[in-house]
């Protein structure tokens, strides 16, 4: 099959961008889009071009380094779903795409399709931990957590990291990202003894490194890992209870 | 010779071994290694070396400079334990966060010998099973350790936050998993890798908050300082300006993962790659059993030119799904149309004591000789079915998607079809690496100063590794064994200064990793990297695969070398090296694939027998299984390049003391 692609090019951090356009006539429906770029690249290398830079590694949707605007979306047209296992028989009407980079002012362009994610470490950074000295933990038999919460827990922590949360939202917020953190470590009962530290410092690093969330819930719909949007709840019920508790209290 | 005893029976002290000293091709043959375990008994060894393990001041530690490459469960784990002990830790990783290397896709689960079922499971067990399961190619007090260790790694991932599944009552839950006939592998969904992995990044992350680690995220290894006989160094890429910089350090530890994407279709990430454990080597680190390589049976089988990867199905499928294929070759009717009595369920009917679940080697060799026999289904005919159709009519669609929900979307993303009605397709492919730098019991390699942890390393598993063991040993040696070991050695060099960034031996490493990317890029020819990476894997898949031959591995040595020529004079990397350039890394890890290829077949051709993954059709039994000798191969070969590029083979004999040797049978 025939596709048609729109693909923003920019050669570095601080150069400006445009977009090119390119055909590959021998698409197949198998491929995911990061195949259809792979096949590309050989094109454009062929023709003494320099290739499409975009980031990928596991290629099976747990790593979280994927990820560009597909006609408008990030990741793509399938929804909950990381770029490297959207495929086109997924979406057989679609011949014509245009990647660009995620969009957001947290998000510093590289080059091409790459972009600069930091901002999501220095999130975990700040209160995404359980301080744990290596050896000290007691049994994890000992500390018995219902089947249902551990469940809940593991629902959070399926975030990959890839930021297509930020890129959906208007305001360039990572709320489903940091509440996702907050909800699963919440949940976990030796995360318990920071909970309130945790949120504090957390909600500090957002609106140092992000933008507000003004609830428009593009972030969830777009989640490969289907966080809800309660996880956006979550940060302010958090913030909320670490103020009502002071200071004093780290839990 | 004949009268000692065979090798079903005999044990280390009846059985005295004639290493085997002739090579096979165009190498020689080194000195013994001696791997350092602790003499006597194997289940006390870890802590008598404890024991006398030499400790570093608190006060001094800060003083002290550990160079960690990689942030997987044993990288993260080894830079943020030495950190939390006071340490001054540089960690580096290619990735842009620590949190996407490759342990993040391990799906299934993490062993470990707690044994609180009565299932009959123990240390002992475990411990057998982790021996005979790489089919006694391992050391058996470094598997000990792993048992040991393995408690406490499963309370230290809780703790940090990674949420294991739980019984109704709140218990930690268990599963089995291939080759074992107890349930102790601890998992979470079919993310195990993902949600420990993201832990041990945060973990490290806390340490890089608390000051002791400085993390240096998109930086490449290229080489490997040593002065004095000591590694104290690194050199790496900046992967977006492209500056080449020297790191000094006391100490260096390398947890860089295996080297399966050699095979360029495997199961592992597309950025995985062998530089950093080959460059060390070619400064001098041995490498050893290169040639022991995982077969994964339950990978996805490659369906088109353009295919990413042969993508991992988690081996706990195999737990309820069932793997066969048309009793008549070439039967091309659908899966669903074939009745029960022409279906070859033949894992079940070779394998009644273990069925479906017998450990991976074996499980990939019957697979690729039912394709080999014309039984293989699916287009290409180069797969095999396995079948969830009797499991959800026992237990029900709901219980199956509770334990496997995101692997069946995975494989309904992947392939289009629906594992829930039809069965999935699956074909060996290559997977884990046994092999790696050889490391004695404290983690050291054959540089002093030089640590390896993880995959990169080459101790626990043997010619085979089981299923879930290996996010044990990357927890346990990142954790729990480096922080003891590196500390040891560093004891002795309290006071020493750092290398200068600007010695000689810097500045020639700087010089080497310059000269190579330029030679790279001035090359000009008509081909990308990628183009000889696909070449050499399709070399190895055919003659250093799930079984090899003599004639097989003799052709593909002269095509891998003539590969490596032709790599030199025509490959194409467009771009330059001063900034983001992903042509030019994938070159440089090309160039090193081939070389460490052509070490894998000198492996393969030296090892004359049959042993786990390594199965040489020459040494087989009548049945078509793997045949051992222990006489002559009761050893790990470790492999040196000397400057000039000739290849050594040292060996380093094994005892076993606790398990006795016997033929693996799991019929």
């Amino acid at each position: 099959m025939r596709i048609e692609l729109e693909i923003w090019r920019q050669n570095g951090p601080h150069e400006d961008g445009h977009f090119e356009h390119h055909r590959v006539d021998d698409a197949t429906p198998e491929m995911s889009l990061l195949e259809l770029l792979d096949r590309l690249n050989d094109q454009i290398v062929e023709q003494g071009g320099e290739p499409v830079v975009f980031e990928s590694d596991c290629r099976e949707g747990v790593c979280g380094s994927c990820g560009f605007v597909v006609n408008g979306t990030p990741h793509g047209p399938v929804p909950h779903t990381p770029a490297c296992r959207q495929h086109l028989r997924a979406f057989p009407g679609v011949t014509r795409f245009r990647l660009e980079p995620f969009r957001s002012a947290a998000f510093p362009v590289i080059r091409d399709l790459a972009v600069d994610r930091s901002g999501l470490d220095a999130l975990i950074r700040a209160g995404g931990t359980v301080n744990v000295m290596t050896g000290t933990a007691p049994d994890a038999d000992a500390i018995p957590q219902p089947h249902q919460e551990a469940e809940q827990a593991l629902d959070f922590a399926a975030c990959i990291g890839c930021g297509a949360c930020v890129a959906a939202c208007p305001n360039g917020s990572a709320m489903l990202f940091a509440g996702a953190e907050l909800v699963h470590l919440a949940k976990m009962p030796q995360g318990h003894q920071q909970r309130g530290r945790r949120a504090r410092q957390m909600v500090e690093a957002l609106d140092e490194h992000f933008g507000p969330c003004s609830l428009y819930g593009e972030c969830a719909r777009v989640c490969p890992a289907g966080i809800p949007l309660s996880a956006v709840a979550a940060v302010n019920r958090e913030r909320l209870r670490a103020t009502f508790r002071g200071k004093a209290k780290d839990n | 010779m004949t009268d000692i005893a065979t090798a079903d029976t005999g044990t280390s002290d009846r059985n005295p071994q004639r290493p085997e000293d002739r090579p096979a091709a165009d190498y020689t043959i080194g000195e013994p290694l001696d791997g350092h375990v602790p003499p006597g008994d194997p289940l006390t060894a870890w802590q008598r070396r404890q024991d006398q393990y030499k400790l570093v001041n608190p006060a001094n530690r800060r003083k002290l400079t550990v160079i960690v490459v990689g942030t997987g469960l044993a990288g993260a784990g080894a830079a943020a334990t030495l950190g939390q002990l006071g340490y001054h830790v540089e960690c580096f990783s290619f990735h842009d966060s620590p949190r996407r290397a490759h342990s993040v896709a391990a799906q299934g689960g993490i062993n470990a010998a707690r044994a609180r079922k009565v299932d009959g499971d123990s240390l002992i067990r475990f411990v057998t099973d982790t021996v005979k399961g790489g089919d006694y190619r391992g050391r058996e007090a470094d598997a000990v350790r792993l048992g040991t260790e393995s408690v406490r790694v499963i309370d230290h991932m809780y703790a940090i936050g990674a949420p294991f599944a739980r019984e109704y009552g709140g218990e930690l839950a268990t599963r089995s998993f291939g080759g074992v006939q107890v349930s102790r592998t601890y998992y979470t969904r079919g993310q195990t890798g993902q949600q420990l992995e993201v832990a041990c990044a945060q973990a490290l992350l806390e340490q890089v908050s608390a000051g002791t680690v400085t993390m240096h995220t998109r930086t490449e290894m290229l080489d490997l300082v040593v002065a004095d006989g000591r590694a104290q160094g690194i050199v790496t890429r900046d992967l977006l300006s492209g500056r080449i910089a020297t790191w000094t350090g006391h100490a260096v530890v390398l947890c860089t993962g295996g080297y399966g994407s050699v095979y360029h279709w495997s199961t592992l990430a597309m950025n995985s790659n062998a530089t950093a454990t080959w460059r060390a080597h070619r400064r001098g680190a041995y490498f050893a059993s290169p040639c022991f390589v995982q077969f994964h049976p339950t990978a996805l089988p490659v369906s088109s030119r353009w295919q990413s990867k042969t993508t991992l199905m988690s081996e706990s499928l195999r737990n309820d799904g069932r793997i066969w294929v048309p009793s008549r070759a070439g039967d091309d009717r659908p899966a669903n149309d074939i009745p029960e009595g022409e279906r070859d369920y033949y894992l079940e009917r070779r394998y009644p004591a273990f069925g479906n679940l017998t450990p991976r080697d074996v499980a990939s060799r019957n697979a690729r000789s039912q394709i080999d026999s014309g039984h293989g289904v699916g287009p290409l005919h180069n797969s095999v079915y396995l079948d969830f159709r009797d499991a959800i009519a026992r237990l029900g669609r709901s219980t199956i998607a509770e334990r496997y929900g995101n692997l069946f979307e995975m494989y309904t993303d992947a392939t289009g079809e629906d594992p829930y009605r039809v069965p999935m397709r699956i074909a060996p492919g290559a997977h884990f690496t046994m092999g790696g730098l050889w490391v004695d019991y404290d983690q050291m390699t054959t540089i002093p100063g030089l640590f390896v942890g993880g995959e990169a390393s080459n101790n626990y598993h043997g010619a085979n590794r089981l299923g879930a063991n290996s996010l044990l040993s990357a927890s346990v040696d990142g954790w729990f064994t480096l922080p003891r070991s590196v500390p040891n050695y560093l004891a002795k060099l309290v006071g020493s200064p750092l290398l200068p960034v600007d010695s000689p031996e810097s500045t020639e490493a700087m010089d080497a990793v310059r000269g190579r990317i330029d030679r790279l890029l001035a090359v000009g020819g008509q081909h990308r990297p990628e183009w000889f990476h696909r070449r050499l894997g399709d070399i190895l898949y055919d003659h250093c695969g799930v079984s090899r031959d003599r004639t097989g591995l003799l052709e593909g040595l002269d095509q891998v070398r003539a590969l490596r020529a032709e790599f030199w004079s025509d490959v194409k990397v467009v771009g330059d090296g001063d900034r983001l350039n992903q042509e030019l890394e994938k070159a440089g890890r090309v160039a090193d694939f081939i070389e460490l290829g052509e070490t894998m077949l000198l492996d393969a051709l030296d090892r004359r027998e049959s042993a786990g993954a390594h199965f040489r059709t020459e040494y087989s039994t009548d049945q078509g299984e793997a045949r051992r000798d222990d006489d002559h191969w009761r050893s790990v070969s470790a492999w040196q390049t000397t400057p000039q590029g000739d290849h050594v083979r040292h060996s380093e004999p094994l005892d076993f003391s606790l398990i006795k040797l016997q033929v693996r049978d799991y019929r």
